[in-house]
């Protein structure tokens, strides 16, 4: 008698798959279903021990305001917790899952030890207002950074308070802004911005007091210098321009757009969004601009959260360093002093002042210190040559399929740009991004810059190897063959992501924005 | 360079199907005399992970941290224990190295988390509805009064006294460049909240009345007259929040009738990090969804007709509306919203409840032991886990004297109101749950022995 009495045997396929039915749980393996918290989570639940029962106040301190009604929060256990945001990760495409190329956001690797390195007591356990003799190693941080910065740039000194992209922006605008009227020039109140520029830029104009109008591109995908020199004038406070800019390209007449704005009395800005493709061969300072964000969350990949947060340092020319917000950070006698409202002084008597509580992104400064530090002034070099390198090759690997608009523009920066045109009737970027979605990829960045119709701006960034490179190339021309031949399945497409296309127009026709229990949830525990 | 997976035949590779001879060829269209011809100049060379470490972690021991000491430091940002599980989770590759879900397809993690979030806040706050973060508390005030001033076509904005005084400089900061008409004064040293002023102040061109609850001072008052007298002026009640934990004791502006409630959100999930990145809350009244600023997320179907999450009133934003949105924010604070609502979910209602009650509990029965030392007296009448002593000389000295002998001893109004004398006597604690009794009492015996 056999000792195996259970039918157990190694298994070998089957052939043929016949009619499989749908899953009961609307799971496919590995590709897990998760409902809202609101749904398997109760008012009852907690996921948090306290040490003891909390003793309540002696004497309650809330008077007539302590809370008599539920909040309707539902709460999980750590186990429940840990799978529900466990299965929602997985529902997402990351760097860490495969080439991301969205063009102008600089997805790239975001290496751990930067994690690692913001995580120390040291850095994440202090807190902003402790005297500063206790925090001299967090003031340093941001000294070290603001160093490296402003010499990589080539400028004078740097703001590093502004907390995103474009919170520095508003940072450098309100700063020429504060420039202008020191000098009795308040009267100007246009700033020009290119028709490529991201939607931020005429935003955060508008934002701070001016008018926006816009610049003309040239056939070739540059500003038009002659229309933009046309425009200066005594109502002109300064240009926007982003360089390299969202056609991936370098505004070669950079230097000569600086002189004639500042011949005409006004200031230049560059939207720094696309620093990491000169970084460490270009300084910004060298072509006459005054004021420039810095994403650290792009150039020196500081993680983007799914959203978030950033970090958009502003570096400043001599001319505008006394404008600059407050806080800053000095070394004097050997001690790091945090430089505040009072004690200002007359160094920083023209500044603008205050854009946000506290010093800035620290957690973000040692992330990218820590990032810098390990590529140095040669790793910082190679990090925009491979990215660079990375976008032509994409670019001279497509434009036989793709129609690249500035292709005979020359070379690209570190972004490629193609267009729709060439897709069957009734096809657009969509369905190409959408395509790419089911051969495992984020796609590109869709319909932007509006200068180009259908535009498909692709950024692959510096850390990725050629074989990764090849297998998007071969994606993409796929892709785009099938959507130059008009095959129907695109447009449907995607067909193996957790959700097919959503609907969008019904979003924002009946927004729901918040959860509403269909019966409201148990009484608090009281 | 550890970083680059780019080797010498593979860049010899592309550059020959690219058709460039070098690298250099690549960047023709930089001016000759902006080309650098070798690493920037002055700066070190790339460096090691070992040496980078090693490098970072000497510089992070030269803090002390809040963990080492006993610790009381609040007014706007707070040390709550923040459980192991959460910074595991925000660190899933999915959600760290993730972007903006312009692809709903592929980021129904990140918006449906979003959408819980909001659904989070906009309870917590007492409001309708709630957008998907901003920067941070400071941040969200300030565009908060602009939504206002959209709102109700007027300039004038009315500040609180006891409105974080960073909070009162940003705003002033904006205001200088927008025209808006701020009207703000300091705090005094007074059990009472400015109610009275503030009711006393609001006229036909007021845009809205902006208050902290609790106060900077850590004083509490019943909003509801203040929001009636909004009300009756057509004017918008804007509440701040700088401490969330505090609603798990208190009824929320919202539930007061507060029009636009903005907050700061670091207590829960983000931890101290000296000043950021924290995340801004922000949540208002149904009706006033089209003017908020920020990303919102939106439940809807997808073609085959199962829910599912997407971006949406992207009308209101920069990318869409350019120089007419509603701000320019672009990115907001989506790892640190993450690591709020992961805390939000552990907690659930029974848990923020209870954490409220042991800050309070133990907030009191500190305020009850400092304000016994000879000298010392306590200014609130009410307070949730923050309170205002009165110290017989300037606090910010003997802050100082305190960080020598290891304690770090609260927030003195000198730092946050330099050069306001009737203020610099102010000193601000906060008790959290990470606070012990040990704790208070060593800083209540050194404080004495300062004093004495």
């Amino acid at each position: 008698m056999s000792i195996n009495q259970s039918g157990w045997r190694p298994t070998a396929p089957e052939q043929g798959k016949g009619n499989v039915p749908a899953s009961v749980t609307g799971n496919k393996a590995l590709m897990l279903e998760e409902a809202l918290i609101f749904e398997i989570g109760d008012s009852h639940t907690t996921g948090v021990d306290f040490a003891t029962a909390p003793a309540r106040a002696a004497t309650s301190k809330l008077g007539a305001l302590a809370r008599k009604a539920p909040i309707g929060l539902p709460g999980l256990s750590e186990p429940e917790t840990v799978r529900h945001y466990t299965r929602l990760s997985r529902q997402n495409y990351g760097i860490d899952l495969g080439f991301f190329p969205l063009g102008s956001c600089t997805m790239k690797h975001n290496p751990r030890l930067n994690e690692k390195m913001a995580r120390l007591p040291g850095f994440s356990d202090v807190h902003p207002l402790q005297p500063v003799d206790t925090v001299q190693g967090a003031l340093e941080v941001i000294h070290q950074l603001a160093h490296w910065l402003v010499t990589l740039t080539g400028m004078t000194s740097v703001a590093m308070s502004p907390k995103a992209g474009a919170h520095g922006e508003l940072c450098g605008v309100l700063a020429i802004r504060a420039a202008l009227e020191a000098k009795g020039e308040g009267h100007r109140k246009i700033i020009l911005v290119p028709e490529s520029a991201h939607g931020t830029n005429p935003a955060t104009a508008a934002f701070a007091g001016y008018s926006v109008e816009d610049i003309p591109a040239t056939a070739e995908g540059r500003v038009d210098t002659a229309a933009l020199k046309a425009r200066l004038g005594p109502d002109v406070a300064g240009v926007m321009i982003t360089n390299p800019n969202t056609c991936g390209l370098f505004e070669r007449d950079m230097r000569e757009i600086s002189d004639a704005v500042h011949a005409a009395g006004g200031f230049v800005y560059c939207d720094g969004a696309n620093f990491n493709a000169i970084v460490g061969r270009v300084r910004p300072g060298d072509l006459g601009i005054d004021a420039m964000h810095i994403n650290l969350h792009k150039t020196f990949s500081t993680p983007h959260g799914g959203g978030g947060p950033g970090s958009g340092p502003v570096v400043f020319s001599a001319a505008l360093t006394p404008y600059a917000p407050l806080p800053f950070v000095e070394k004097q006698d050997g001690q790091f002093v945090l430089v505040e409202e009072e004690t200002a002084g007359e160094h920083h008597a023209g500044s603008f002042g205050r854009m946000v509580a506290f010093h800035g992104q620290m957690g973000m400064f040692t992330r990218a210190l820590t990032y810098i530090l390990s590529h140095g002034a040669d790793g910082l070099r190679q990090v925009s040559e491979d990215a660079v390198l990375n976008a032509n090759y994409i670019l001279r690997s497509l434009d036989d399929t793709l129609d690249a608009p500035f292709g005979p523009s020359g070379p690209c920066m570190h972004e490629a740009l193609f267009s729709d045109s060439g897709l069957a009737e009734g096809f657009s970027t969509i369905d190409v991004a959408k395509g790419l979605i089911d051969e495992g990829f984020h796609p590109m960045t869709m319909y932007f810059p509006l200068v180009v119709h259908g535009a498909m701006l692709v950024e692959p960034t510096e850390t990725e190897s050629k074989a990764a490179l090849d297998q998007f190339i071969a994606a993409l021309r796929s892709v785009a063959e099938r959507a130059k031949a008009g095959d129907p399945s695109l447009k449907t497409a995607p067909h193996f992501a957790p959700r097919a296309r959503l609907d969008e127009t019904l979003a924002a026709r009946k927004p729901v924005l918040v959860w509403k229990d269909p019966a409201p949830l148990a009484q608090a525990a009281e | 360079m550890r970083y680059l997976p780019l080797t010498q035949p593979d860049r010899e590779a592309m550059l020959a199907v690219i058709g460039a001879a070098t690298i250099d060829d690549l960047f023709v269209d930089v001016p000759e005399a902006a080309r650098l011809d070798g690493p920037v100049r002055d700066l070190p060379m790339h460096a090691s992970e070992m040496a980078v470490e090693r490098h970072m972690a000497a510089l992070a021991k030269k803090n002390l941290t809040a963990g080492e000491a006993p610790f009381f430091l609040g007014c706007g940002a707070y040390k709550h224990h923040v459980p192991a599980s959460v910074d595991h989770l925000i660190q899933r590759g999915e959600f760290l190295t993730a972007y903006t879900p312009y692809q709903p397809e592929i980021a129904q993690g990140t918006l449906q988390m979003l959408f819980e979030f909001q659904t989070q806040v906009a309870r917590l706050l007492g409001t309708d509805v709630a957008n998907a973060s901003m920067y941070d508390g400071s941040t969200a005030c300030w565009e908060a009064i602009v939504m206002a001033r959209r709102i109700t076509k007027r300039g004038k904005a009315i500040l609180s006294a006891g409105l974080h005084p960073h909070y009162v400089s940003v705003s002033n900061t904006m205001a200088k460049f927008t025209g808006d008409v701020l009207d703000t004064t300091d705090p005094r040293l007074v059990p009472e909240m400015d109610l009275d002023r503030l009711i006393a102040k609001i006229d036909d061109d007021t845009s809205c009345v902006v208050v902290q609850y609790p106060d900077i001072l850590g004083r509490i008052a019943d909003l509801r007259p203040l929001a009636d007298a909004c009300h009756a002026k057509k004017a918008l009640l804007i509440a701040v929040v700088t401490e969330p934990v505090a609603l798990g004791a208190i009824t929320s502006p919202g539930e007061m009738d507060a029009d636009i409630v903005v907050g700061e959100g670091q207590s829960l999930g983000v931890g101290l990090q000296f000043g950021g990145p924290y995340v801004g809350l922000f949540g208002c009244k149904d009706k006033y969804v089209r003017q908020m600023p920020g990303r919102l997320c939106g439940e809807t179907v997808d073609a085959d007709g199962r829910r599912g999450f997407v971006l949406t009133l992207s009308t209101r934003e920069q990318h869409i509306r350019r120089e007419k949105a509603t701000s320019n924010i672009c990115t907001n604070s989506g790892l640190c919203a993450l690591a709020f609502s992961i805390h939000m979910t552990l907690l659930g209602e029974a848990g923020l409840r209870q954490l409220a009650e042991v800050n309070h509990a133990g907030a009191v029965a500190a305020a009850e032991r400092l304000s016994q030392i000879p000298g010392v007296e306590l200014i609130n009448d009410s307070f949730f886990n923050e309170f205002t002593l009165k110290l017989p000389v300037e606090a910010r000295p003997v802050v100082r004297t305190l960080a020598d002998r290891g304690i770090l001893a609260g927030v003195s109004l000198g730092r946050l109101y330099p050069g306001k004398d009737d203020l610099a006597n102010g000193l601000v604690v906060a008790v959290t749950e990470t606070t012990t009794a040990e704790d208070v009492e060593t800083l209540a015996s050194a404080l004495q022995e300062i004093l004495a």
